[in-house]
């Protein structure tokens, strides 16, 4: 079931009503009902990998908290006998049972999410493989279902076990609570990735109706289906022509590309958190933001402090700092530093974590070539930079006049805007040699006359599409810049009638602009005699 | 508090009102000459009620019989219902509509929809469910022609479906914006251009013959609908037969068993046409593919007889008031008709 | 405290550190700056900051981290 559904419109209706007319001890309850129910008109097979990741989380939580429990009463009891060394030997003996237990569940957990989303990918490559070094045989690729949301359901769940392991969460007693949290279907599409012990305490708390939190959720649940509608899946026509035949789009079109697909995915995604964000919001519970006006940033690491901000706080604290930290990885610094010196040493193991995080997380958005050259090239970005630093450093200082100046800060987030622009076009493609050639075909044969003398039209979008994108695109910058200080929705709060004149017309230009239904392509709708 | 539910009530009515004054603008108008079949479903409504005869089917049945016509000469009363690509199961929910504003003696079928089993084209749904008025059979009508891909609330609030409009629209939306303006005779949609046809091969063989279930469940359906209600129901073949339209012999063989079977009578007009006298060069518009006004008024002499002779349909011209109602439907048919 | 003062301050020479109290929730320190300060900790102290407890609590401010260091040497 998709948000840009009328069958969710109406699931949403249900569920909102049911929530607050129902007893308030059972809002939890209604909300496991709702996902799960949301969860099946997805796709009733997929139920079984929820309840498995679900179940197996829920035992080695409660595993891991019995021993804390167990240890925590030994030490009480018997603290005073032992001494310092005794009692180290002793938790380190339970940390390591609890740490037995962490792996074992994220072993399963990860390791369904890698055969149902990486044995296409393994097998494909082991072929390609087999076949330079001149073997006959051929491995079927196998298909196997993907279940929805898989990623992040198993990202947020793992992410509470290590809370767990961590002492940050204690281990939920109620597998239905549980349930919940996994499956909170707002979020179960595409996140945001949330942390337990900020979601948990509100999922299960009770919620009485209040209008500005209703207010605020239907209005930001509007702006997102805006965005989506109006200005994301009208773009994605054109953004689909140009990646489809590659060889008609060539040059001066990859750059249009480059800032179409920008404009598409940021409206897309940041659409979507709208609603499900929104959707929360209505039922008076706080989701995460995910994203803080991404495309404002100077550099490649503020980006990416403010795009998809709650999956990289999650490789942050769950991978990049975990796998920085590890012994081996403390070992490998004290080697290199003896063997490059201090300098360059101390850096090896901070880029080699750097690498490693944004592998993964390239694999992470999805089995391919695309999404691994896609992570490493992010990672070499990173790294450049931070080489780069101190000339920057020294660059600010000579001249900081310039630098504090309104049109050197334009032009970083222009510089950075395209940069990771051109590095998502990957994702367009979905082909790392042709895309490669295509970035090539921007210098080579910058056709510019024709794309100004019609070529645009050759995307499948009108005219009126254009106005209606652009005008789009100063809405949302609007929207956010003005939201800057203080949130738009603050600004309106007690002007009642601004706000719906404003909201008003947004619903009007939502069903009116619109890109949904099958009258989207009004080339269909040309009658032949009959 | 007060005033905010003030602020509130009045802002939805103004936001509802704006979007139905929207929506009457980009709901297609039909109105142009390429798409004229999409009026003729609504303007039944402006004629319904004292029909001795009604038509329902696809376009073979609204360009092959005339009713001004059927009144000229057999004082018959009649309205065509058909609409374009009119399949079986919204001719039945016309025709059930239709029995709620009058019971005529005899209802006529045109079988070539039968054909098709299941939901065909959304546009030509829309074309023939829109003009329908709110009904149980609409509803009913909807939910057995829509393809996969449409919603049903797209047929309630047709903003949803023909928004995109908004940036095509013509002066025509403007100007039809309340009411398009009338396009068919009774149901009849006229035709007076002349293109012979000269290609008479037989159409390609398909894959498959069998009229489906559920195209016979509606068929058995319209058929305990005329018992019910005492209406003789005929079944017709319009005469035209092209490469793209062909109508097989197993479908006819199929259908003739089937009207044998329930005692139905069924005319097809295919291997008749020499005998109505229909001439495939003066008598269509598209090559052969439907009847123009000329072939049209000749099937409909030689049918109006088979109803008035073999079926009994009286006379009616003697009745003042439908005289005086089809006075004027005639001479609006002659003006266009002669130009 | 004056090793980790060293520390801190060849990362961010013009950072006043001993009077900073909000390095990480005004962005001074970034993850990658972090973990640096993990390592030099661990070839300086021999003291193995855990995962764990790499939150802004922690390394918001050097007496915040000197105060961690300390507890994890005692444990």
């Amino acid at each position: 079931m998709l948000f840009t559904s009328y069958e969710f419109l109406a699931f949403l209706a249900i569920v909102l009503a049911l929530y607050y007319i129902l007893p308030k001890k059972t809002q939890w309850a209604v909300l496991l009902a709702a996902s799960y129910a949301f969860y099946a008109l997805s796709g009733i097979e997929y139920l079984a990998f929820i309840a498995v990741t679900t179940i197996t989380s829920f035992a080695a939580a409660r595993l891991m908290g019995r021993v804390s429990d167990g240890e925590k009463r030994y030490l009480e009891g018997r603290g005073e006998e032992l001494s310092k060394e005794e009692k180290k030997a002793y938790k380190a003996k339970k940390k390591k049972r609890r740490f037995l237990i962490l792996c074992l569940a994220l072993a399963l957990n990860f390791g369904i999410l890698a055969v149902l989303k990486y044995t296409a990918f393994a097998v494909v490559n082991v072929n390609s493989l087999l076949h330079t070094f001149g073997a006959e045989t051929t491995l079927t690729v196998p298909s196997l279902i993907l279940p929805l949301g898989i990623s992040f359901y198993t990202f947020q769940t793992m992410g509470y076990l290590i809370d767990v392991y961590w002492a940050k969460a204690e281990a939920q007693k109620n597998i239905f609570k549980l349930a919940l949290f996994t499956s909170f279907f707002p979020q179960l599409i595409q996140g945001p990735i949330s942390r337990f012990s900020d979601l948990a305490p509100q999922l299960f708390g009770e919620h009485k109706f209040e209008r500005k939190n209703v207010t605020y959720g239907l209005q930001r649940i509007l702006w997102g289906y805006f965005k989506k509608l109006v200005i994301a899946d009208r773009v994605l026509i054109a953004v689909n022509a140009a990646a489809e035949s590659p060889e008609n789009f060539g040059g001066v079109y990859v750059f249009l590309l480059i800032i179409l697909y920008s404009v598409q995915i940021y409206a897309d995604f940041t659409g979507g958190i709208d609603i499900t964000i929104g959707i929360a919001e209505a039922m008076g519970i706080r989701l995460a933001e995910n994203f803080n006006r991404p495309f404002s940033s100077r550099s490649t690491k503020e980006y990416w402090n403010r795009w998809h901000i709650t999956m990289g706080s999650w490789f942050n604290d769950y991978v990049f700092n975990p796998v920085s930290v590890c012994r081996p990885m403390l070992a490998i610094s004290k080697k290199s530093r003896k063997w490059f010196g201090k300098k360059v040493g101390k850096r090896i193991p901070v880029y080699l974590a750097t690498v490693i995080t944004w592998f993964l997380t390239g694999l992470w958005h999805g089995a391919g070539w695309n999404f691994i050259v896609w992570g490493l090239l992010n990672a070499l970005v990173i790294i450049v930079s931070q080489e780069l630093e101190p000339l920057y450093s020294r660059f600010r200082k000579r001249f900081p006049r310039l630098c504090a100046s309104w049109g050197y800060g334009a032009f970083a987030s222009i510089r950075t805007f395209l940069l990771m622009g051109l590095i998502r076009s990957l994702d367009v493609y979905r082909n790392v040699p042709l895309t490669f050639k295509m970035w090539g075909s921007i210098f080579t044969k910058f056709n510019l006359p024709e794309l100004l003398s019609g070529g645009i039209s050759a995307l499948g979008l009108g005219l009126a599409d254009y106005i209606i994108i652009v005008c789009g695109c100063i809405i949302m910058f609007a929207v956010s810049s003005l939201g800057k200080e203080r949130s738009v929705r603050d600004r309106l709060y007690n002007r009642p009638v601004l706000s719906w004149c404003l909201c008003g017309a947004l619903f009007v230009a939502v069903i009116l602009f619109g890109a949904y239904s099958v009258g989207y392509d009004a080339s269909q709708f040309i009658y032949n005699q009959f | 508090m007060k005033k905010r539910i003030l602020i509130t009530l009045a802002a939805i009515l103004v936001i509802c009102l704006l979007l139905a004054f929207l929506q009457t603008l980009v709901i297609p108008k039909y109105a142009d000459d390429k798409t004229k079949e999409g009026s003729l479903v609504s303007e039944y409504y402006a004629e319904a009620g004292g029909h001795d005869v009604l038509f329902v089917g696809d376009c073979e049945i609204y360009e092959s019989f005339v009713p001004a016509v059927l009144w000229e000469k057999y004082g018959i009363s009649s309205y065509v219902r058909g609409s374009p690509q009119q399949l079986v199961w919204q001719s039945y929910y016309l025709l059930e509509e239709m029995l709620e504003y009058e019971t005529p003696n005899a209802v006529v079928f045109n079988v070539f929809s039968l054909k098709y089993g299941e939901p065909q084209s959304e546009p030509y749904n829309r074309m023939t469910l829109d003009g329908m008025r709110w009904s149980s059979s609409k509803i009913d009508a909807i939910n057995a022609s829509m393809t996969d891909e449409e919603s049903f609330i797209e047929y309630v609030f047709p903003i949803l479906r023909f928004h995109s409009r908004i940036t095509q629209l013509t002066s025509q939306d403007f100007k039809y914006a309340f009411g398009s303006p009338k396009v068919s005779h009774s149901g009849y949609l006229m035709q007076t251009g002349v293109d012979p046809q000269t290609d008479f091969s037989k159409g390609r063989t398909e894959l498959d013959y069998e009229i489906s279930d559920n195209a016979w469940k509606y068929l058995d359906m319209m058929r305990a609908l005329c018992e019910e209600n005492g209406i003789e129901l005929i079944l017709v073949k319009a005469p035209t037969n092209t490469m793209k339209y062909w109508w097989h012999d197993e479908y006819e063989e199929q259908i003739s068993e089937y009207a044998e079977e329930n005692r139905l009578s069924y005319y097809n007009f295919i291997p008749l046409a020499g005998e109505i006298g229909i001439d495939w060069s003066t008598d269509t518009y598209d090559k052969g593919a439907h009847l123009n006004v000329y072939g049209a008024e000749k099937l409909t002499e030689y049918f109006g007889r088979i109803l008035s002779e073999d079926f009994g349909i009286e006379d009616r011209r003697t009745d003042a008031s439908l005289s005086e109602a089809w006075d004027v439907r005639l001479e609006s048919y002659y003006k266009e008709r002669n130009g | 405290m004056d090793k980790l003062l060293a520390i801190l301050n060849e990362l961010h020479e013009d950072v006043d550190f001993t009077a900073e109290t909000a390095l990480i929730d005004d962005g001074i320190l970034d993850s990658l700056d972090i973990v640096s300060i993990v390592t030099e900790v661990y070839s300086e102290f021999d003291v193995r900051i855990p995962p764990e407890e790499i939150v802004p609590e922690n390394f918001n401010s050097a007496q915040a981290l000197w105060e961690l260091i300390s507890r994890l040497d005692e444990a």
